[in-house]
């Protein structure tokens, strides 16, 4: 068992907050996930954790609390790739594009500030890759409050909110708003992925936002179950990839152990890749009719 | 300003622009921008883990922007496009955590290789920028008709028996060349600020695509050299010049286009 599970895993304090954290996060991220990758805008959902990272390096330079930098600068790009155009499928990755840009620049300024001006030295890496095991408990409540937060709108939104991803035509029909429903749901994307960009780092917000909800909307038949399943897979995850960085310690005497980031992608990656062979097998054999999964849209012959 | 070390920065700066002009057009015209942002970053981490194993950092480039136009273009073939290259990002970003975390790099490495260091680039670098500058180039030179033919009327380049996917996985392997030798020069978050909003802007102002090509490249060339003198005169990075011009072209160009269409509208209505 030792072999394992390394001695001190769970009285460890910083492996605690790490391990509730990061099923929070994971949780949240899986259900804003399902429906980010359902209306294809990973690269937002991505871009988001640039930006929320120059709103934190901001905030660093002017010595405002980090997490209302990432907080604020995630919800200032979203704004900003709204207006310049989201909406428009066609342009909406050039939108999104422009602002990363924008913001890129912006963050190698600030962190140029910071390391110069300040003199503090780690910040960049800090900043720019974070790590689960140095957010101070402190933050934990703010994460759980406005976590919860975007659940719950997630929830009521939920009807109009997959009508307007499946067909904005059938929507508007139904009399859905589909411009505000779009509105609302990059809010609570940005939310989410400036909470989890400074809670677990800009590697691991992508990852749990994007890896968990692919893989289960290959598996799962409808939206309600994939959302279940990714919540599931992400905290799998997150808590498997936490005890194996902190295994990693042991591992070799003189080596400085594996980054969290490191295992849990990998291991949000290994499901991905078994969630496609378990799709492509399906495929083979079933001819059920199915909704909105990919699944779904597998057994149509896609 | 033009003596010196500046006189590098200038000639590498120029031969960068000219790339990322010609191959930002085409990224723009396939909506490419999530892979033009994911393959810089990717082979970050292959300039990581070079310098781990005590490798030139290039070559580490090289091997991993190959790896991620590949891997992107592989996952996207049997799932979602953007979730493939999401993960495919996510996946060699976290190698390069765990590559960083192995080694004692400097801070000030990892800064210069993500936001570039057009300054303090040697005049050893010029030449190999300018090999593989050419060689990008070049390749889109090649791929240019199959490239606009998929890009702009998919239907014909089908009826000529033009692979698209094939075409795909092509043009993302020359994102990865240019990649690689962008990198080292204007970091590996600027060169997509580059790739971005020159084309767009563009792309914005005129629809044929032999002019749109020659916009971009100016813009782009227009950029680089605002932003080093820029740089030059207030010492700060070259980077956020780079990132908030690129930007700026494209909302220009938004503003241009739509004061001309609410004049011609006016004009009409009087």
């Amino acid at each position: 068992m030792h072999f394992f599970l390394e001695p001190g895993f769970f009285s460890n304090a910083p492996v605690r907050t790490a391990l509730l954290l990061g099923a929070v996060v994971a949780a949240v991220s899986a259900v804003v996930g399902v429906i980010t990758v359902v209306r294809s805008q990973s690269f937002a959902g991505h871009a988001l954790t640039d930006v929320a990272t120059a709103g934190g390096s901001g905030a660093y330079y002017l010595g405002v609390g980090a997490l209302w930098g990432f907080l604020g600068g995630s919800l200032a790009g979203a704004g900003a790739m709204e207006l310049i155009g989201v909406q428009r499928v066609r342009r909406r990755d050039l939108a999104t594009g422009i602002v990363l840009g924008a913001a890129t620049g912006l963050s190698a300024l600030f962190l140029y500030l910071d390391t110069t001006v300040k003199a503090t030295t780690g910040a960049t890496q800090q900043i720019l890759f974070g790590s689960i095991f140095s957010v101070s408990s402190s933050t934990i409540p703010y994460v759980a409050i406005f976590g919860g937060l975007v659940v719950l709108m997630m929830a009521i939104m939920r009807r109009p909110l997959l009508l307007t991803s499946l067909s904005s035509e059938i929507a508007s029909s139904q009399g859905v708003r589909v411009r505000m429903v779009g509105v609302l749901f990059m809010f609570c994307l940005a939310v989410s992925v400036g909470l989890s960009s400074i809670a677990i780092g800009s590697i691991l917000s992508t990852a749990l936002l994007i890896g968990p909800a692919a893989t289960a909307l290959r598996v799962a038949r409808s939206i309600a179950a994939a959302t279940f399943l990714a919540i599931g897979l992400g905290i799998i995850s997150t808590w498997l990839g936490i005890l194996l960085a902190y295994d990693s310690f042991y591992w070799d005497p003189s080596s400085q152990g594996l980054p969290v980031s490191f295992f849990i992608v990998a291991i949000c990656f290994v499901f991905y890749v078994f969630s496609g062979i378990a799709l492509s097998r399906r495929r083979a054999q079933e001819t059920r009719r199915p909704v909105a999964t990919d699944s779904a849209l597998s057994a149509e012959g896609r | 300003m033009f003596t010196g070390f500046m006189v590098n920065a200038w000639q590498v700066g120029t031969i960068v622009a000219v790339v990322a002009g010609v191959v930002g057009f085409f990224v723009v015209l396939r909506g490419a921008a999530f892979p033009a942002h994911a393959i810089p970053n990717g082979a970050f981490a292959g300039a990581a883990g070079a310098n781990l194993i005590g490798l030139n950092p290039l070559l580490g480039l090289g091997v991993f922007s190959a790896l991620a136009a590949l891997g992107i273009g592989g996952l996207g073939k049997r799932g979602r496009p953007d979730v493939a290259t999401a993960l495919a990002l996510v996946l060699m970003l976290a190698l390069g955590a765990a590559f960083l975390s192995q080694s004692t790099q400097y801070e000030p490495e990892i800064y210069s290789l993500l936001f570039g260091e057009i300054l303090g680039v040697s005049s050893t670098q010029i030449l190999p920028t300018l090999l593989l500058g050419l060689a990008s180039v070049l390749a889109i030179a090649v791929l240019y008709r199959r490239l606009l033919l998929t890009s702009l009327l998919p239907d014909v380049a089908a009826s000529k028996g033009v692979d698209p996917y094939r075409v795909d996985v092509m043009f993302l392997l020359v994102v990865g060349l240019a990649t690689t030798m962008t990198v080292p020069v204007v970091g590996a978050l600027l060169i997509f600020s580059l790739m971005i909003g020159p084309p767009a802007a563009a792309r914005t102002l005129t629809s044929r695509p032999g002019a749109a090509l020659w916009l971009s490249v100016s813009f782009s060339l227009l950029t680089i050299w605002i932003a080093i003198a820029a740089s030059y005169q207030t010492n700060w990075p070259v980077g956020f010049y780079v990132g908030v011009i690129s930007a700026a072209w494209y909302l220009a160009a938004r503003t241009y286009v739509r004061t001309q269409s609410f004049l011609v509208l006016r004009r009409r209505v009087i």
